[in-house]
């Protein structure tokens, strides 16, 4: 209970609403969970039953204390009497509530924080292919929607359901036990109760999401205009996109207003049946006092029954949804925790320090069967050379690096770095002696030290900055205000592209890997940090065995060997003027991408974007 | 407020009462549905003050007197009651919501204006995500107040006052009773609110930071397997996780000493009154409908406990976003239309710069200093310099998406500043260093600047711009939605349309800022392909920031910028004989190997090849 009403309306519509497949497997196994807790799990139990008794009781003490020591003359020792034993019982209602919040949450925690570090660890070891299919951004909302939804029931939902729930049977009880007709009149109210409940939340539901999708483009307008507003001032255009705007308010305004006439009349209904139930057992109940078959008393107890019967009720409904949201979210991370992850082969060894030497020996992959990416690749690399993997978009460049970085095992085939057969190694120590630096430059929230040590935690803050000189990074690192203490935000927020690139380099340099891997970046960056990185690169490259997924002209030209794939084949090798002389797919390329003049421009678009992507197409209907 | 929607942020804000009050003043063009709520409050909670007495009513003159008909006749009353408070409560909720949901219809409308109408000097002030949270987050809490809280806290203040005086009519000495427990209740509930409920925000960081580390090393998972630096990861996830564990259970432990306190202060209450209610009783100063009624006024004098303790931080709140809404209302315009700005009449293209410096907001150093220079029709300017020497200041002077501080700018002899924006722009074609297109379909965004075009208009712009046969390879061809929800396009694709839409002005002016090596060698050879084709196409005077040499080769005059003065200006073969700084500039920041192919004897051309 963070404030406000914790069975309101709004809340139960803004559960999710969804089910388990195997509600009974899932709620054995979460129960798994909660089994070495059982000691306090038990006494959470006895201590809700006593606290929901104690609020039955309470009641039932005062209207006892009114029939037999208020009312036909009056017994003032009797009511001290009486109120002392009421003042044990809220007592012990303090106490066994205090205690049932303290081991809940204590058992609660404790399986949130074993959930949450068991998902943790299988991302750690999932296989890259399990995201190919789950995209990361998918992946990470599931998780943290899916843990939230049953902490949120692990937390408050399962001791105010259960206190709801017991104190709902303890009223029923307490009524019954004194007084029959006015107990099943009273009952009347609940499925009414739990009928109307249903009804509008449905309603709301449906006129909830529409408010939703109205927020979310104006949103997604205010956003645009806002990125835009340089060129809607540089056209004159504020005005004409104002209305565009002012119509996607108006849907919202008209969403919400909709929506929130349900919300609106939820509560006064509520309360109107609440009333009248109250008014119900005033009227029964005085009639039955006349009739002589009840007392005053009872009556009076039965309306403060009344009055307690209906934040349980609503409760209830809660109950389900929420209990069927929690289901299915542990479904969704059991399901994540059973993927099978990345395992090394048993008699797997650590990879002796590499000279450089690489073969490609037949090697084939795909990632669905009848799709095969890479058609028997074979190649060598010598120590120290560097391998330029040209190739239109999709021909499986990315593929061939990600196989010798064992992100994925080839399906035919094998690879050998110095005549060892990855596959025997263990991955971390094959990894460990590759470096990389990738398109976009990913660097973790931190300080700018953190991030160029992360390959080499155990750096000096010498051989720190002796990479970021090397890597052309020193001299922006230290213009900034904490220089290599800056913390970054985000994914190396408040650095450019460019700047990004940099430390990325610098960490891959101080990391001193003995094979390199290059994806070369294709978004933009000014001229000058491009110098810079390129001079960066080079210096990375010395004296490794260098993979490179080139874009740029300078570095094909400099390669030791130019792979040229398409459809997943190599289709040419040699060096960039070998291969200009061959006039094949290369020169084609290079001629589009690098050189050629004008004509090229019109006859470009026989198909959509890239245009690597026509000049394959047309090389290959020409073939 | 029916949940906390928000959770408040650590330390709780001073509220700030003129920015509340200027947020109600929003309301007063829907002044008929407030007071129509107003109403619904006051007839809804005055119902509710009543249905204790009639309680009393059937206890005492009902069911103690054994009397039927009053029992009947109370007990319809009771309904009626009801039913007139469910439909009162009903309106009351329901106007105020719609009300308040205008209001926050007319701040969105307003903000959008002022945000789309502000001088570029605010926006590179502004990260967009900011902007956006004040259209949507701050307003939403500014509503929030209007329509539920400011409502609530009156009904909450009617409900106090109107139980107590009900009490003291009833029985002054009960009453006091009922006093001197509230202070121990709202005593707890100032607990909970000042140290339990800030706790939360803890969790709630800590929350995120996990998440966060989650987030990256989702993202990055390429980068920590390439590292091998799984056991990092995984350690200081461990760290932050057990944290989270231990924070939780601290503020739960919190939980367990306050809340249960809170309803036992409220239950001691209930038996306070009973006990003495019953002494009263029993020596005949009070009924046992009086004493029901008691206990029944109790649970109603809670509800505005609970509300003036919850809405209190929320009020703060909702000033703190009130204060944001308002200073983005309330930021000034660095370019203002003077009140009698003429229109620019159709323009020739002469541009002179006389005497001009100017400096960024919040800079300390002059961009321009003192920046003089004279342009004639039709001539194709590049300006040149190193980056930051205040090329784009130049250049963003001459359609006043900036105002220098000293000297003008002139066109054809009008200063920029004495026309009106809307003459003055659209007689500018701008293509600005990032291409920025909206969602909507190939064709409206070619006629943006100019929505009623003809189709002819427009095809001619695309194909002078080159575009015109890639939109043609879409299926929709110019009706092709982009954006967002529809196709992507290329850089190159982008900068096409870009250009065409700055072309269908027909423009005696562009303006080219091109400062950014654009992705890769493909996209830029287009776009230099394109850029090329409108300047000879458009036969106009044109300002290029040059990155390229054939820019600078097809000049007929450079300027050459350093450190915010014009050090040199000529043709290309004039700077280079003269300047040192333009050899080093050509040398260092031009996009290499791309515009001079140097014939390379090994290449053939496929024709050569199949011969």
């Amino acid at each position: 209970m963070r404030g406000g009403d914790p069975v309101s309306l709004q809340r139960l519509i803004e559960m999710p609403e969804e089910r388990a497949k195997d509600r009974a497997a899932t709620a054995r196994r979460l129960l798994r969970y909660v089994a070495p807790y059982k000691r306090e799990v038990m006494l959470v139990l006895l201590l809700v039953i006593a606290a929901s008794a104690t609020q039955a009781l309470g009641p039932a003490i005062i209207g006892y204390a009114v029939d037999h020591f208020v009312f036909p003359g009056g017994n003032v020792a009797g009511l001290l009497a009486s109120m002392g034993v009421l003042a044990a019982v809220y007592l012990l209602g303090l106490l066994a509530a205090r205690w049932q919040i303290v081991y809940i949450g204590v058992v609660g925690q404790n399986v949130l924080l074993r959930l949450r570090q068991q998902i943790f660890e299988k991302v750690q070891t999932l296989p890259l292919r399990y995201f190919d299919k789950n995209p990361v951004g998918d992946v990470m909302s599931r998780l943290v929607n899916d843990t939230d939804t049953i902490n949120q029931f692990l937390g408050q939902g399962v001791v105010q359901i259960l206190g709801s729930l017991f104190g709902l049977i303890g009223i029923l009880i307490g009524m019954f036990a004194q007084s029959v007709p006015l107990a099943l009149a009273s009952a009347t109210v609940i499925p009414i109760v739990l009928l109307i409940t249903n009804l509008f939340s449905r309603v709301a539901r449906r006129r909830y999401r529409k408010t939703r999708q109205t927020i979310g483009d104006v949103s997604a307008n205010l956003q645009e205009e806002i990125a835009g507003v340089r060129v809607a001032q540089a056209y004159n255009r504020t005005a004409a996109n104002f209305q565009r705007f002012a119509e996607r308010n108006a849907a919202n305004r008209e969403a919400n207003i909709s929506a929130n006439a349900v919300t609106s009349a939820f509560t006064p209904v509520i309360e109107v049946i609440s009333v009248l139930a109250i008014a119900l057992v005033a009227g029964f109940g005085g009639y039955l006092v006349v009739q002589g078959q009840t007392s005053v008393g009872v009556v009076v107890a039965f309306i403060a029954y009344m009055q307690n019967l209906f934040r349980p009720l609503q409760a209830i409904s809660t109950i389900y949804t929420q209990a069927q949201a929690s289901l299915a979210g542990a479904e969704r991370i059991f399901e994540l925790l059973d993927t099978p992850g990345e395992q090394d082969a048993p008699d797997a060894r650590p990879m002796p320090p590499i000279r450089g030497e690489v073969v490609f020996d037949r090697v084939s992959f795909a990632y669905n069967p009848s799709k095969p990416v890479l058609h028997e690749v074979s190649f060598t690399a010598q120590p120290g050379q560097m391998i330029a993997i040209v190739g239109p978009t999709g021909a499986g460049k990315t593929t061939l690096i990600s196989l010798l970085q064992r992100f994925y095992d080839p399906t035919e085939g094998a690879i050998y770095i110095d005549g060892v057969d990855i596959r025997t190694v263990t991955r971390a120590s094959l990894r460990a002696q590759m470096g990389a630096v990738l398109q976009d430059g990913f660097l973790f929230a931190g300080t700018v030290a953190d991030n160029i040590r992360y390959g080499k935690p155990d750096a000096t803050d010498e051989e720190v900055e002796r990479a970021a000189r090397l890597a052309n990074a020193h001299e922006f690192i230290t213009r900034m205000k904490d220089g290599y203490n800056t913390r970054l935000g985000e994914r190396g927020g408040g650095l450019s592209q460019g700047q990004r690139q940099l430390i990325s380099i610098a960490r891959a340099i101080l990391a001193d890997p003995r094979i390199l891997i290059l994806d070369e970046a294709t978004a933009s960056v000014d001229t000058y940090t491009e110098s810079l990185i390129q001079r960066a690169l080079e210096q990375l490259m010395r004296g490794r065995t260098t993979f490179v997924i080139a874009h740029r002209l300078s570095t094909v030209r400099r390669a030791d060997l130019i792979l040229v794939l398409e459809g997943g084949r190599i289709v040419e090798r040699g060096t960039h003027a070998e291969l200009l002389a061959r006039g094949g797919l290369y020169a084609e390329l290079y001629r589009r991408q690098f050189r050629d003049p004008l004509p090229a421009l019109r006859r470009e678009g026989e198909r959509v974007p890239a245009f690597v992507d026509n000049g394959a197409a047309r090389v290959m209907s020409r073939n | 407020m029916r949940s906390d929607p928000h959770p408040s942020p650590a330390a709780r804000p001073r509220t700030n009462t003129r920015a509340l009050m200027r947020a109600m003043g929003y309301l007063r063009p829907h002044a008929w549905m407030m007071l129509g709520a107003f109403v619904g409050l006051l007839i809804s909670t005055t119902a509710n003050l009543f249905a204790p007495q009639l309680l009393r009513i059937i206890i005492d003159n009902g069911i103690a007197a054994r009397n039927l008909s009053v029992i009947a006749s109370a007990g319809l009353g009771l309904v009626g009651l009801a039913l007139t408070r469910g439909v009162f409560e009903f309106l009351q909720a329901y106007l105020a919501e719609a009300a308040s949901q205008n209001v926050a219809y007319d701040l969105r409308n307003v903000i959008f204006n002022k945000i789309t109408t502000l001088s570029f000097s605010y926006h590179d002030q502004q990260q967009t995500g900011q902007l956006l949270t004040r259209v949507t987050s701050d307003v939403e809490l500014v509503r929030q107040f209007l329509g539920q809280a400011l409502l609530r806290l009156i009904g909450a203040a009617i409900v106090l006052i109107g139980a107590l005086v009900f009490l003291v009519r009833m029985n002054a000495l009960l009453t006091l009773v009922i006093v001197l427990v509230l202070p121990a209740f709202l005593g707890l509930l100032g607990r909970f609110l000042r140290f339990v409920r800030p706790l939360f925000n803890v969790t709630q960081q800590k929350l995120a930071e996990l998440n966060t580390i989650l987030q990256e090393n989702l993202a990055g998972i390429r980068v920590v397997r390439a590292f091998a630096r799984e056991p990092f990861e995984l350690q200081r996830y461990t760290r932050v996780n057990t944290e989270l564990k231990d924070i939780s259970i601290n503020i739960n432990n919190q939980l367990a000493i306050t809340f249960p306190l809170l309803f036992f202060v409220v239950n001691a209450a209930t038996l306070l009154v009973v006990l003495s209610g019953g002494v009263l009783v029993i020596n005949a100063h009070l009924t046992v409908g009086e004493l029901v009624a008691f206990v029944n006024y109790l649970a109603v004098l809670i509800q505005p406990m609970f509300a003036f303790g919850f809405l209190s931080a929320f009020v703060a709140r909702a000033s703190v976003s009130a204060e944001r809404v308002f200073e983005v209302l309330d930021a000034e315009s660095e370019v203002k239309e003077k009140p009698d700005a003429v229109r620019l009449p159709p323009i020739q293209g002469r541009v002179e710069f006389r005497n001009v410096w100017f400096k960024f907001a919040g800079a300390e150093r002059w961009a321009l200093q003192d920046v003089s220079f004279v342009v004639e029709p039709g001539t194709k300017v590049a300006v040149v310099g190193r980056t930051g020497s205040g090329k784009s200041s130049i250049v963003n002077l001459i359609p006043r998406f900036y105002d220098p501080q000293r000297g003008q700018v002139l066109i054809d002899g009008y200063d920029v500043k004495d026309v009106t924006l809307d003459s003055l722009r659209s007689s500018i074609g701008i293509v600005l260093q990032d291409t920025v297109l909206f969602s909507g379909t190939i064709r409206e965004n070619i006629a943006y600047g100019k929505p009623d075009a003809t189709m002819e208009e427009i095809i001619a712009a695309a194909k002078a711009a080159q575009a015109h046969d890639f939109i043609m390879q879409f299926p929709d061809g110019y009706d092709t939605i982009i954006g967002e929800r529809g196709v992507g396009l290329s850089g190159g694709q982008k900068q096409r349309i870009a250009i065409a839409r700055a072309l269908l002005l027909k423009p005696r002016l562009v303006i080219l800022d091109d400062s950014t090596s654009a992705v890769d060698a493909e996209t830029e050879y287009q776009i230099q392909q394109a850029l090329e084709t409108m300047l000879n196409a458009c036969n106009c005077t044109s300002f290029v920031i040059a990155q390229r040499l054939s820019s600078v080769r097809n000049a007929d005059l450079i300027l050459l910028v350093d450190d915010g003065r014009i050090v040199a200006q000529g043709t290309h073969e004039e700077l280079l004989r003269d300047s040192a700084l333009y050899g080093e500039i050509l040398d260092t920041q031009f996009a290499p190997d791309l515009v001079e192919p140097t014939p390379d004897p090994a290449l053939k051309t496929p024709a050569e090849v199949a011969a």
